[in-house]
């Protein structure tokens, strides 16, 4: 149905797509997956046409929708037929309720006012949003705004919808939700999609094809257990696959899990290790309530020195409440917070930063200047201590650089140096893994330990279990302003399985993370 | 009974008629008893008629603001004074001031009658702030937007864009300012202020950028399929309408101009104008959700507005007493203002309840 021709995009000189084929056919989910940075929104924005309109740069080759050019056309002359869906839903909402929203793109394209009418009723239905009809599009949570985005673009009836990263600022509960929705989509109505994304560990089961960047502009596409063999982004599932030496590789869960049984009985079980650790900051009683919500209700915590601590839970729990009320600086109704014995509260912005750092959700907040270097001497007096840091965290980032131009991982690199350099003790972190890919949250999580280790506490809030899998030793679960569970990675895991990273849900508790199972492999 | 009267929404049209309306009544007298009861029906048809949506509560601030005016003006009249002559309240002293400030005394005898004149006027200015407060917590200021001309559809897209931009300008300064805050760097106060402003500057580009990318590949900007003659024709008619709709006003003022150039090219105008705009809207391509219907509540709502208005301008022609009480006396009010008043309440009172948002 829509067909790529040799597309090759670039900026300047160096390309970004290289002569890459592409076709979608009828009723197919087409996954694109890569590194971050490999140009999978690129290769979206071809399709949408939104390359090279909005982004500059120089595009060759044809986009063919059923045989006619598309390349020349604008995107809202493809409206009728591509719906696009961009990585931050509430960016794109033109309207303020929920029902104007789905009306919208039928508006623009004359649609009379029964078919409206009728197709807004059963898009509600549809993507199970009908309750939502008249709410503000600003008081709903990330699931359900994106699954409004989703539904604002398919009233139109496009045949291809084009989703960049949908679940990538979703809780695990509302990604499912997302996806499931997706799924339906494709199996009831026939449509086709091609979607992005780079956590992969939830698509794969979904799709049909998968095409994969590589990194040098060029794109392999073929079935996603013949691609994932020799793919540099992997799930956590394919990577137990390939360290336990199946062929095929097993894709969801369920395949998995038939698979190991054997594996279970050769290997011995983990050791849980847990050593007491001094408490570096303790909160007793902490009430955050704005206006009329309560964000946070009688919250007891006590974060380990030494210690790595993941705070998880829906969008709008209250994580960055607690993350702020905990730096000091956000608004707190009542109760008690202690870091090493002072209430950050009580300090000066600089007292604060030496006590407690904190890097935000959205780390470009921090930076103001036009060079790597001149943020780091910003932050450090010149002394280059911020730049040490920094090479140490993530080596090799050019002074000269503009720091809107690093990839996200960097970026995040370059915020964490920012804040470390007043040596804080404790570190607190809102969601650093959005966008991140696996190489990257790799990277963070050996910072992470490293931080650990040299007896700094850690707090990071994220959706992402295979991260917390990884980087953490404790866990906090947060829902509705309470905490509904703590304890170590090993228990909590084992108590609640929606938040069970793949190796835990293939091979059981107290299995975490695949290097566990390759080390024994290795040993027997 | 018709689905007329269900609970709906009213066009917003209709309640800025009115509200509009019981501002011009309001501008046509000081008697403040006539002024005390516009507001009283103001605020009693806001509390039946204003729905459960965030703007339905701003209803408050304009009653602060209406009273600050008063509060305002009042003060301004204990401080600078200037008034002469009538019953002294208070003798304050005069405080002696240079020469250079020629005109003007600070504080001095404190006249009942300037406090009168004061109230009065205060509480007109109170009235009017206080109306159009009534008809934004009754009509969602975006739907007033949405219901302009289809010609104009673009711009009123634009403007209810620029609207929403602003609450999202605070929310991300707000963001930055706590983000600055967890990071050593200038201090200094020129470059604290970049420090701030870059990175919220920044954020509004790349939201703005998000949303034009959003709208454009939901079809915002269809080209439609108009013939460059219909094109030229459009655009003859709205450049005549300008000129005549220019010409004719500078001549209703300039008493001077020759008369053939006042109302007949004013209507002349207006006339090309609104041909101009049927003939571009003929030719959109777009088609609208659920519009807002214009039926009888509307109509009622409306017209006791102009009404309330044109009762105001005929007490201000006919019963200048009443209009424009004496400051020595306690000021009356007549039959025809109150009937006013009732007007006021009476059209909103046909419309029908307003639609509950359950939150």
């Amino acid at each position: 149905m829509i067909e790529l021709r040799g597309i090759t995009f670039r900026y300047d000189d160096d390309p970004v797509l290289d002569g890459v084929d592409l076709t979608v056919d009828e009723g197919e989910l087409v996954l694109v997956s890569g590194p971050t940075g490999v140009g999978k929104s690129t290769l979206l924005g071809v399709v949408t046409g939104l390359v090279p309109r909005f982004s500059g740069g120089t595009l060759d080759g044809d986009v063919l929708l059923d045989g006619t050019s598309i390349v020349r056309t604008a995107p809202r002359e493809r409206a009728h037929a591509i719906g696009y869906v961009g990585q931050n839903p509430a960016a794109g909402f033109v309207t303020d309720t929920v029902e104007e929203e789905l009306a919208y793109g039928m508006e623009q394209l004359g649609l009379p006012a029964e078919t409206m009418r009728r197709r807004v009723e059963e898009t509600l239905d549809l993507l199970g949003i009908a309750d939502l009809r008249a709410r503000d599009l600003r008081t709903l949570s990330g699931g359900q705004q994106q699954r409004v985005a989703i539904g604002s673009v398919l009233t139109m009836h496009p045949r291809l919808l084009v989703l960049d990263e949908p679940t990538s600022a979703l809780d695990p509960t509302a990604a499912e939700e997302v996806l499931a929705t997706l799924t339906r989509l494709v199996h009831d109505l026939g449509l086709s999609v091609l979607l992005a994304e780079h956590r992969l560990e939830r698509v794969v089961p979904f799709a049909d094809r998968m095409c994969l960047l590589t990194g040098d502009g060029r794109v392999h596409v073929g079935e996603p257990g013949e691609l994932l063999v020799d793919s540099p982004v992997v799930p956590p599932i394919v990577e137990l696959g390939r360290a336990a030496g199946w062929s095929p590789l097993p894709l969801s869960v369920r395949d998995a899990r038939r698979r190991a049984r054997d594996l279970g009985e050769r290997l011995r079980p983990p050791v849980e290790t847990t050593s007491a650790a001094a408490a570096a900051v303790e909160v007793r009683g902490l009430q955050v309530v704005h206006g009329r919500t309560v964000a946070l209700r009688d919250v007891d915590l006590t974060l380990g020195a030494g210690r790595v601590t993941a705070l998880m839970g829906r969008n709008g729990a209250g994580k960055s409440s607690l993350i702020w009320a905990l730096q000091g600086s956000g608004r707190r109704t009542g109760g008690r917070v202690e870091a090493w014995g002072t209430d950050p509260a009580d300090l000066d912005p600089e007292g604060r930063r030496a006590l407690v750092g904190l890097v935000p959700q959205n780390a470009a907040d921090l930076l103001y200047l036009e060079t790597v270097a001149d943020e780091c001497a910003a932050a450090d007096g010149g002394s280059g201590a911020c730049r040490d840091l920094l090479d140490r965290l993530v080596p090799g980032i050019p002074d000269d650089q503009h720091p809107r131009d690093l990839s996200e991982g960097q970026r995040l690199a370059l915020a964490l140096a920012l804040v470390l350099v007043s040596r804080p003790r404790v570190l607190l972190l809102d969601e650093p893994t959005r966008g991140l890919d696996y190489a990257a949250k790799h990277v963070l999580s050996g910072i992470l330990r490293g931080l650990a280790a040299d007896g700094c506490s850690v707090l990071v809030a994220t959706h992402d279990v295979e991260f917390v899998a990884q980087a953490a030793d404790d866990v906090v679960v947060l829902a509705d302003g309470d905490v509904v569970s703590s304890g170590p990675v090993r228990r909590v895991v084992a108590e609640s399985p929606s938040f069970a990273p793949q190796v835990t849900k293939v091979l059981g508790p107290p299995w975490l993370r695949v290097d566990e199972v390759a080390a024994q492999l290795d040993a027997s | 009974m018709s689905g007329t009267r269900l609970p709906r929404d009213l066009h917003p049209v209709a309640w800025w008629v009115w509200a509009l309306g019981l501002c011009a009544a309001a501008t046509f007298t000081t008697n403040p008893f006539v002024l005390l009861m516009l507001v009283g029906a103001a605020a009693t048809v806001v509390s039946l008629r204003r729905s459960d949506q965030p703007w339905g509560r701003s209803f408050r601030l304009y009653v602060g603001l209406g009273l600050v005016i008063v509060v305002i003006r009042l003060a301004f009249w204990v401080v600078f004074g200037g008034w002469t002559g009538g019953h002294v309240l208070l003798d304050l002293p005069t405080v002696p001031l240079p020469d250079w400030v020629a005109g003007v005394t600070l504080l001095g005898p404190l006249y009942a009658e300037a406090l009168l004149f004061a109230l009065y006027d205060g509480l007109r200015l109170a009235t009017i702030v206080i109306c159009v407060g009534a008809a934004n917590s009754l009509a969602n200021p975006k739907r007033l937007l949405r219901s302009v001309p289809p010609a104009l559809y673009e711009i009123g897209t634009a403007l209810v864009v620029a609207v929403s931009v602003l609450p999202q300008l605070a929310d991300s300064a707000r963001r930055v300012r706590a983000a600055q805050a967890l990071r050593a760097g200038d201090t200094h106060r020129v470059r604290r202020l970049r420090r701030f402003l870059v990175p919220v500057l920044e954020d509004a580009l790349e939201r703005s950028l998000a949303l034009a990318a959003g709208m454009d590949t939901r079809g915002y900007g269809r080209s439609g399929d108009s013939t460059p003659a219909q094109r030229r024709t459009t655009g003859a008619l709205m450049l005549v309408g300008l000129g005549g709709i220019c010409v004719g006003t500078y001549a209703v003022l300039d008493t001077t101009a020759p008369r053939v150039l006042a109302l007949p090219m004013l209507a002349l105008g207006v006339g090309a104008a609104a041909a101009g705009l049927v003939s571009a809207g003929r030719r959109v391509g777009r088609s609208r959700y659920r519009p807002d219907p214009w039926q009888w509540p509307e109509a009622a709502v409306a017209a006791s507005g102009v009404l309330v208005g044109a009762l105001g301008w005929w007490i201000s022609r006919h019963q200048v007493a009443i209009a424009y009480p004496d400051l020595d006396a306690v000021p009356q009010v007549s039959a025809v203002a109150l009937l006013m008043v009732v007007l006021a309440l009476v059209g909103p009172l046909a419309s029908p309840a307003p639609r509950l948002v359950a939150a």
